[in-house]
């Protein structure tokens, strides 16, 4: 399948334990030669066979964007979650041979921009770590504050506090530490372009306030990537391919398309690029739709969907795939 | 000869820009659709925010009002107003003087405007809104030192009022002509008639001029007076 564009064969060089949540995964050509070049910010798709399951799971290029050698990429361990996560801190080993896609960049720095303010929760840190790599090299301004749970979760703090100083400012949960972000907004230069990737209620606190003090929106940039949501099992009919395929609880729809071997566009599978949005042709129910990519009046017209994230409940839905 | 119906927008169009005259007196312009080059205004609206920066000219006076009219009673004391006559000599220092802004500065022209405006930008913090109304040139050149201070260039509101006369780039020498009326002109730097295109440069903050009898020389239709 060609859906998410092309795809480079590569070899897992090294397996580090950050800390107890989160493995660090380095990949490297089988014959030694140079990964394509990326910005900071990209992702890239990790194809996983978790025996007889095919997942796809988007995650962040955390190395500096000046090294080709090879792509790293932190994981934390979910284990609630589908997975995807799972596997990879289960049973990735150096030596193994993998699949993975060309790198995404759907969170680019605006280089426009007089300074860098970057706001990081959690594992939300690994794009800025590329990002501030690369605005290091050309001498931008940036001003990190990362919120970690404690000093222990804390990845990379350490590091990027000896590496960068006052520019990096770090705040435990546990010790009662906040980002102060009324005062943190208020006191940037014009020109300042506002960076946020962790959790969604991070995300929803930075760009609402941002909106509340006047920040423009084309100046606030947040990336979030989706895990598909489980839900009911429902079928649904491929006019263009004339297949009927049935979506399991914890199958998001994309997923049951490509494992009846029909090919479909994406590229974030997690609601957020667009890639994968796909003409209702008919539709007895309700659509769940769970992207961030639609409109609300295109939500409500209820003539597209984006199969990566979203569901269907209802008698039967028809798609133009 | 290849006439510059081939840039597709109707310039052989002799209508002029229809003109209405609004409740309060001022002069709005409803420009026709256009390429997506051709910039677009909007009416100026209060927006919350630390601070407020307003840059007009001439009729552009008569939004500013509105704007402040529609604001809340802590508007004016946040709000900080560069003024200058507009390209037609239209000059309502008067009425804004009596707004009672926090700041109101009256330049004679936007050059003399610059280094002002230039501070105000340096010293400014994310948050403050800008507003921009009155001509096409003083919207576009304002825009531009905005955009020069890094936000983006859909982070200000404009509104168009008053004259509709153009900035023009020569393509060719390069040199700007201010307050273009006539379409063809003649650049007013290296002397060729120049056809007024509705194609657009937010980084130069001007429309762009191209040589009308480039293949025919000497064939220059008549200029018509099209924006005033």
């Amino acid at each position: 399948m060609s859906g998410g564009g092309a795809r480079i064969a590569v070899r897992v060089a090294e397996v580090t334990e950050v800390n107890a949540l989160i493995r660090r995964i380095r990949f490297v050509r089988p014959d030694g030669g140079p990964m394509p070049a990326f910005s900071g910010g990209a992702h890239t798709v990790v194809e996983m066979d978790d025996h007889g399951t095919r997942r796809r799971n988007p995650y962040s290029l955390m190395g500096d964007p000046a090294d080709t050698t090879g792509y790293s990429i932190a994981v934390r361990r979910d284990d609630a979650g589908r997975g995807g996560s799972l596997f990879l801190h289960r049973h990735v080993v150096p030596g193994m041979d993998m699949v993975i896609s060309h790198p995404v960049n759907l969170f680019a720095l605006d280089l426009r921009a007089k300074k860098h303010l970057m706001i990081a929760g959690g594992i939300g840190i690994t794009p800025f770590l590329a990002q501030i790599a690369q605005l290091a090299a050309l001498g931008g301004r940036f001003e990190l504050h990362y919120a970690t749970r404690n000093p222990a979760l804390c990845a990379y703090g350490d590091e990027l506090a000896a590496r960068y100083g006052g520019r990096v400012h770090l705040y435990h949960d546990d010790a009662g530490q906040m980002i102060d972000l009324p005062a943190l907004l208020a006191g940037q230069p014009l020109g300042t372009h506002l960076y946020v990737c962790g959790p969604k209620g991070m995300i929803r606190w930075v760009r609402s306030s941002a909106e509340s003090a006047g920040w423009p929106r084309a100046a606030v940039h947040h990336e979030e990537f989706l895990a598909p949501p489980p839900g009911k099992v429902f079928d649904v009919t491929l006019a263009a391919s004339g297949k009927t395929i049935t979506v399991g609880t914890h199958q998001s729809l994309l997923e049951a398309i490509e494992a009846a071997g029909v090919d479909a566009p994406y590229l974030c599978r997690g609601g957020a690029c667009g890639q994968c949005e796909t003409d209702v042709l008919g539709c007895d129910g309700t659509i769940r739709h769970n992207d961030h990519w639609l409109t609300e009046a295109q939500k409500a017209s209820g003539q597209k969907i984006m199969p990566c994230v979203s569901r269907f409940e209802g008698r039967s839905l028809v798609l133009d795939r | 000869m290849a006439g510059p119906d081939a840039f597709g927008e109707g310039i052989w169009a002799k209508k002029k820009p229809g003109a209405q005259t609004g409740a309060a007196g001022m002069t709005k312009t409803v420009f026709p659709p256009s390429i997506p080059s051709r910039p677009t205004y909007g009416v100026l609206a209060p927006r919350p925010g630390p601070a407020h920066l307003m840059i007009a000219d001439g009729d552009g006076a008569g939004a500013v009002l509105d704007l402040v009219g529609a604001g809340d009673a802590g508007m004016a004391a946040g709000s900080h107003l560069i003024y200058l006559p507009g390209p037609d000599g239209t000059d309502r220092t008067a009425e804004l003087a009596a707004l009672g802004l926090a700041r109101f500065h009256r330049a004679p022209s936007f050059a003399a405007a610059l280094p002002r405006l230039r501070k105000v930008l340096g010293d400014a913090h994310m948050g403050v809104q800008i507003y921009l109304a009155g001509s096409e040139g003083l919207i576009g050149q304002a825009q531009r030192e905005v955009m020069e201070a890094g936000l983006p260039h859909d982070a200000v509101q404009t509104e168009h009022r008053g004259t509709t006369v153009r900035r023009v780039q020569c393509v060719h020498c390069k040199g700007i002509t201010e307050n273009v009326a006539t379409d063809p002109f003649t650049c007013g730097h290296c002397g060729l008639a120049l056809f007024v295109r509705d194609h657009y440069s937010r980084r130069i903050a001007a429309f762009q001029g191209v040589n009308i009898d480039a293949e025919d020389p000497g064939l220059v239709p008549p200029p018509v007076e099209k924006f005033r």
